[in-house]
């Protein structure tokens, strides 16, 4: 198979055709430097994203309070997460980087708060 | 009315108005003042809760909120004072300033002001778009703002129009929150949004891109229920055929930003007609002495740190400028010509190393940006792809500029 990538990982954006088995990659180019093949490689065979979100908030003063995975997850586990948040509130007060999942969905990776929520009516 | 006196004012609170006080208070200005209108500090950073911020100044992928939390500790730390819930209203020539909090009026006379108000979203295109107007049409920010710092969900089936990064980012995030985000499109022929964002926020998603489309008809009865959209022909028009109904309860509008700058035309600074921002010397001031400007409100930048390291240089300059410390070189004018949208600043003197910010017309690969005294050649800088939705910026040395009587800025 073959398939094409825009590199993200810097300006130069290079376009890159790579072709490839479920085994492996067989023949890749476009690329000026090999950040750009290993970014390619990893979206082939193990895309990974850190998700942003919010979780909504009890006794807080904002409805919501914003968070992250505080470690890059897999692609697939996305909206399997997005479920989990959907079902959880926190309670405030919460400050900056509190871990409010622990590995959440098994990931190993935690959610945690991307800023501080003060106790308040809501 | 209640008067006052201060020696630097720094009107918004966002991280360019952040920036630029604590440059400023580093540099010794102690009399400062920062008035933000909304009851917290950060701008439009607490609503961007998607990474991404910082990878220039704290070499990390950080949220909006996270970056914005790096500086609130700095501001606190210096005990720089801050007005929330405070609007500037007006503002002249003399740098006398009329704030309202809390149902009251302040006059506030200043010795040197920044202008750090950011921008405010485009909504021009939507209004020649013909149909009835019923609910359920926003501006992407606005949606951003009530989804994520609000709690309310604007719709099930949305479409968007325009790709800028606002656009794109909500897409994802309406997607991610349940919603189905039918297309997002988009009038000119590429995408106006970073590729970091076609590839996560769209193509993660599957969300189809429509380029060189538009919105040609809004139709619902007091809710949108469908969006007519078509092709633009290389004129601009309508390609005839081309015309395709989407049923959708929502439409968003991402078709840009302008810099907010109600305040500074009321003042008499003047602005530059392609950004739409002061006209500025390579110290971020204005023509109206003692008055700066950076952040959005001078141009719409697409990374934060750039916005921030435009903010300190410009907070340390009204510091040099309040001590009289500043050297005043000549005044040599900035130009630019084929390939380039816009060049900032438009001012320079022969005194001080020299950051040109400015965007490209229309993407490209293997570009060459020149900058030349007539036939002379001050610089040349080789970029593998050039895109408008990224910022260049080039810096010269203050010995580029010796005995230089101007320059003009290409690419080719
Ligand atoms: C949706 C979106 C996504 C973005 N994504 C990224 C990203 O992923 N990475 C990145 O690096 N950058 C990103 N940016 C860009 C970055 O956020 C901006 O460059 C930056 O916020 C500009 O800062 P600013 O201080 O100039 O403006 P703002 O953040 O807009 O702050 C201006 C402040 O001034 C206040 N104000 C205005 N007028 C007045 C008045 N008259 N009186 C008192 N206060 C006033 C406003 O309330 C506001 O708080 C994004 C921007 C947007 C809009
Ligand atoms: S391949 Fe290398 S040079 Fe090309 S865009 Fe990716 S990181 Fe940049």
């Amino acid at each position: 198979m073959t398939k094409r990538f825009l590199c993200i990982i810097c300006p130069n954006s290079c376009l890159i055709e790579v072709d490839y088995t479920q085994r492996g990659v067989r023949r890749i180019g476009g690329s000026l430097c090999k950040k750009g093949d290993d970014y390619v490689q990893k979206e082939l065979f193990f895309p990974t994203r850190v998700l942003t979100s919010s979780l909504r908030v009890t006794n807080g003063e904002l409805p919501l309070v914003s968070v992250k995975t505080n470690q890059p997850i897999p692609k697939a586990k996305i909206m399997e997460i997005m479920k989990i948040l959907r079902q959880t509130t926190a309670s405030a007060p919460i400050k900056i980087g509190d871990i409010l999942i622990k590995s959440v969905a098994q990931t190993g990776a935690d959610i945690v708060a991307t800023k501080g929520i003060k106790g308040g009516t809501s | 009315m209640l008067k006052s006196l201060c020696d630097l004012l720094i009107i918004g609170g966002g991280p360019a108005g952040l920036a630029a006080a604590i440059a400023a208070k580093e540099a010794g200005v102690e009399d400062l003042l920062i008035v933000e209108r909304e009851d917290y500090l950060g701008g439009i950073l607490n609503q961007c809760i998607h990474d991404g911020f910082g990878l220039e100044i704290f070499k990390e992928s950080l949220t909006g909120p996270e970056y914005a939390a790096k500086f609130f500790s700095k501001v606190k730390k210096l005990r720089i004072p801050v007005m929330t819930k405070t609007m500037v209203i007006s503002m002249n020539q003399t740098k006398e300033v009329i704030l309202s909090s809390k149902n009251r009026l302040l006059q506030l006379r200043a010795k040197a002001i920044i202008l750090a108000m950011g921008c405010r979203e485009r909504t021009g295109a939507a209004v020649g778009i013909p149909g009835p107007r019923p609910a359920g049409i926003y501006t992407a920010g606005v949606a951003q703002n009530l989804i994520n710092i609000r709690n309310i969900m604007i719709g099930k089936r949305v479409l968007i129009l325009g790709s800028g990064d606002i656009g794109l980012i909500m897409a994802r995030s309406l997607t991610l929150e349940g919603a189905r985000v039918l297309a997002v499109v988009e009038i000119l022929p590429y995408p106006s949004g970073l590729p970091r964002n076609i590839v996560q926020c769209l193509e993660d998603f599957n969300i189809p891109l429509f380029l060189s489309h538009t919105v040609v008809n809004i139709e619902g009865d007091g809710r949108v229920d469908s969006v007519a959209i078509a092709r633009v022909g290389s004129r601009g028009g309508i390609v005839p055929g081309t015309k395709q109904r989407i049923s959708c309860d929502t439409l968003l509008l991402s078709v840009g930003l302008i810099p907010e700058n109600e305040l500074s035309r009321q003042a008499g600074v003047i602005l530059d007609e392609k950004t739409l921002g002061p006209v500025v010397d390579e110290n971020g001031e204005t023509n109206i002495p003692g008055v700066f400007a950076c952040g959005n409100v001078l141009q719409v930048h697409d990374l934060v740190d750039y916005a921030t390291i435009e903010a300190r240089r410009v907070g340390e300059s009204a510091a040099s400028y309040l001590m009289g410390r500043r050297k005043r070189g000549r005044r040599i004018r900035t130009q630019f010509g084929h390939g380039l949208r816009y060049l900032l600043p438009q001012w320079i003197s022969d005194q001080n190393d020299v950051i040109l910010s400015m965007r490209v017309s229309s993407p490209g690969k293997d570009k060459t940006l020149l900058i030349k005294d007539g036939k002379r050649l001050i610089k040349e800088v080789f970029y593998r792809s050039v895109n408008p939705a990224e910022m260049l910026r080039v810096r010269l040395k203050r010995e580029d500029l010796y005995g230089i009587d101007g320059f003009k800025v290409t690419i080719k």
